[in-house]
């Protein structure tokens, strides 16, 4: 298969035999990777910092399983737990979700509009080194005991950090100053990282790539991105007050004062909820290149994705008090609030259609990625049902701060991120490493997942209705919870388990996994015509593009794609 | 199988994109309007709910000197990338100089309005939410004119000292965008702080 990309040579003269490199000292390496202002290097450290946060939170979940799956659990104390929930949220959502997308995005965007590098490779590395930094500046809060300046207790106020828990009063010493502090940093990483992604996507697409011949993918990351700076920069600007309440003195979500706790909660879901959809566009991005590949037809209805995305970035940016329905807000706001969150289903729904259609009739092969694409479909659309059921606001009176809004959105983070990031590690790894991950243990990591996740978070909706809050330590028997929590422990140790064969699968394959050529999928985008892993210049010679699946075009010259443009 | 057939395409056409420099710019822009736009909710938000004095009526005046001075610092400004446009390196000194000399004033109009508030009215950011609101805002907005004052030294030392040519014209556009915004900012500041805050 690898040959017949190579016909590209012929017409765009790439060169695309490996370069031998000579041995490199451990050191130079090292000075290699950190200086480095290559894409596709800083989008893999990218990827590589957040398996690690992966991991640490994946550990979090599950010391808060263990604690929960029998009642009166003394495993860890009221305070640990406390910290773990923070953690955990914290680190998932911050240090994995947003770093993992924006690695693959360093890395794809670039090979698949046909450009060198990003529009700025040094203010890729500065944003990069200065997230990484914010991550380990929030578990540099742990060292030292109680001591080192207070640095010793981890945050405990959750990761929206309602005020006026964040107070001095309520949260003495310094575990709020870090949450705070590494939340700026790895913001001000991501808005630099999204403004070079946009900058990339508008001004180094190669010839012929116009804005209607880019794979969705670029185009969800144009769309994720430009949310990133609308919705990241609000919270931005209320952690700095959040720091000014600390540390100045100003009066801001000081209730004492006159100060409002309501406002902390509209700044901090006005970025809150388009965070979900700046996770699960990226996560649509994959979708968009995965399912086509695999069920061999183009993808059904390109215009209507590409305005559905863009429809859904904007909704989103108007429905993020349907996470304060209970505060009271008045019956208007309400009104507001929960239609515009039932409209969004409308996008959302046609994206789903899209990829059924896309599926539907095609020969489709069960790879590695496709299963995860598959699952993904799936929980995608049972966590959007309950999603619909959370936006009616009597109901998420009802439900909301129990264990059934944190089964709707690990549907969400887990059932569809997660899932669609391995998929996007199974088909762009042999891009990356030259060689291909191992189907076999790629079907164990599925099979386990898929029983793991449904075990979890399937269950775990039935304690909520039951009436299970979250963000409790322990609880009493007797109440019909606790077997839902036995099996819902069970399932995330099932799904640690699962992790831990993919973690062990990447390690493998990246030795001993087979070889992959340029172009193992057979697929259609710019990044499979180049060798793997791509030079350090991408291409030997700037692509040029007739249409939407330049390699189409080449593979088969007797019926291109842009007869049907 | 090898060759594309020679099709008319569009890709013919010469293939010009926007150029980078303008793009990122626009893309800070957009975000750094966002973080004020928290701020300006902030303090529209809070206005008169501050549970003691002073209030703003009590001590605020009308900056209008400053305020002038700093708009017109975008018309000198446009005029240097004028003249640096037309080659004229000594007109764009002089506008340069110009620009940096009445943004300094405003800084400074703001450091002694600041002083006063906080010595002669005692006003500081943990008097009432009104100091809180109002210095985060203005300072905000300050912090961003410092750092473009800083930058437009920059080019003035490069353009005293024959660095600039009218090759870097497209570099100075991207700057003044920055500084236009600054200014556009003041606008919005000027007219919640000043006018419907008092
Ligand atoms: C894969 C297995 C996972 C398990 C078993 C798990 C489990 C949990 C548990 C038990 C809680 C605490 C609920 C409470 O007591 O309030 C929680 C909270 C949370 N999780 Fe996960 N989680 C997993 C993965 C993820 C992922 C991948 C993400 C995001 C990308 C995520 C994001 C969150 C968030 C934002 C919270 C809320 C934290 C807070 O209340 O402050 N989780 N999770
Ligand atoms: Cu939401």
């Amino acid at each position: 298969m690898a040959d017949s990309v190579s016909g590209l040579s012929s017409v765009e003269a790439i060169d695309l035999t490996p370069v031998e490199k000579p041995r490199q000292l451990f050191l130079e390496v090292l000075y290699d990777w950190v200086t480095t202002v290559d894409h596709k290097k800083i989008g893999l450290m990218y990827i590589a910092y957040s398996l690690i946060f992966l991991v640490i939170g994946g550990i979090e979940a599950i010391v808060m399983r263990i604690q929960l799956a029998v009642p009166h659990n003394t495993f860890v104390s009221p305070q640990v737990f406390n910290r773990m929930f923070t953690l955990h949220g914290t680190t998932m959502v911050f240090f994995v979700g947003m770093p993992i997308l924006f690695g693959f995005g360093n890395y794809l965007v670039p090979l698949m509009i046909g450009a060198r590098d990003m529009a700025f490779p040094r203010l890729n590395a500065f944003s990069f080194w200065i997230s990484a930094f914010g991550g380990f500046l929030l578990y540099y809060s742990f060292i030292g005991g109680s001591g080192l300046y207070g640095a010793g207790s981890a945050p405990d106020v959750g990761w929206f950090a309602y005020a006026p828990l964040t107070a001095r009063v309520f949260s003495p010493g310094h575990s709020t100053d870090y949450w705070t502090l590494s939340i700026l940093l790895s913001g001000i990483g991501s808005i630099g990282t999204a403004l070079n992604i946009v900058a990339t996507v508008i001004c180094m697409r190669c010839p012929g790539m116009k804005l209607n011949r880019m794979p969705l993918l670029a185009w969800l990351y144009l769309v994720t991105s430009s949310m990133v700076f609308i919705a990241v920069s609000p919270l931005t600007a209320a952690q700095i007050m959040l720091m000014l309440d600390r540390y100045v003195g100003s009066h801001f979500f000081d209730a004492q004062a006159g100060g409002s706790a309501i406002l902390w909660m509209h700044f901090f879901w006005i970025f809150g909820h388009p965070e979900v959809y700046i996770l699960v566009l990226p996560a649509f991005a994959f979708a968009n290149e995965i399912i086509p590949v695999f069920s061999r037809k183009a993808i059904f209805g390109y215009p209507a994705m590409v305005a559905a995305s863009v429809g859904i970035g904007f909704i989103s940016l108007s429905v993020w008090a349907h996470h304060m329905f209970a505060v009271g807000m008045g019956a208007g706001a309400n009104v507001f609030f929960v239609f515009s969150t039932m409209i969004i289903s409308v996008p959302t729904g046609i994206k789903i259609f899209n990829w059924l259609a896309t599926i539907w009739g095609g020969k489709i092969r069960f790879a590695s990625p496709m299963l995860f694409s598959v699952g993904f479909l799936f929980q995608f659309l049972v966590a959007g049902l309950t999603g619909i059921m959370l936006s009616v606001a009597p109901f998420d009176w009802q439900l909301t701060g129990s264990y059934f809004v944190v089964a709707h959105f690990h549907y969400v983070l887990v059932g569809a991120i997660l899932f669609m990031i391995f998929a996007a590690f199974y088909y762009w790894f042999p891009k990356a490493t030259g060689r291909m991950m191992s189907e076999r243990l790629g079907k164990w990591h599925f099979w386990l997942m898929v029983i793991g996740f449904h075990l979890t978070f399937d269950f775990m909706h039935i304690p909520g209705l039951l009436g299970m809050p979250r963000r409790i330590y322990t609880y009493e028997p007797g109440r019909g919870w606790e077997i839902w929590n036995l099996l819902v422990s069970i399932g995330a140790v099932i799904q640690a388990i699962a992790t831990l064969i993919f973690v062990y699968n990447l390690v493998h394959s990246y030795y001993k996994g087979e070889k992959a050529g340029n172009d193992p999928w057979d697929a259609w985008t710019l990044e499979w015509s180049t060798a793997s892993p791509p030079p350090s210049y991408n291409f030997a010679t700037t692509p040029i593009v007739h249409s939407r699946r330049p390699l189409w075009d080449i593979k088969h010259p007797e019926d291109p794609d842009w007869n049907y443009e | 199988m090898s060759t594309i057939p020679i099709t008319p395409d569009p890709a013919d056409e010469p293939w010009v994109l926007p150029d980078r420099g303008t793009i990122g710019m626009a893309c800070l822009i957009i975000a750094e309007s966002a973080i004020f736009v928290i701020f300006v909710v902030a303090y529209i938000f809070y206005m008169g709910q501050g549970l003691g004095g002073p209030t703003p009526k009590q001590v605020l005046e009308l900056p209008i000197f400053t305020t002038i001075c700093l708009l017109s610092s975008s018309l000198t400004l446009h005029w240097a990338v004028v003249g640096l446009r037309k080659s004229k390196i000594g007109a764009f000194n002089a506008w340069l100089a110009a620009t940096v000399v009445l943004g300094a004033i405003f800084l400074i109009g703001t450091g002694m309005e600041w002083y006063h508030l906080i010595y002669v009215d005692g006003l500081t950011i943990q008097t009432n939410l009104f100091g809180t609101t109002f210095y985060s805002l203005v300072g905000l907005h300050a912090t961003h004119v410092i750092v473009g004052l800083l930058m437009l030294i920059a080019a003035l030392i490069f353009g005293l000292t024959g660095h600039v040519d009218e090759k870097h014209a497209h570099r100075m556009d991207v700057l003044s965008l920055y500084w236009h915004f600054v200014d556009a900012v003041w606008v919005i500041v000027f007219t919640v702080v000043y006018v419907l805050g008092r």
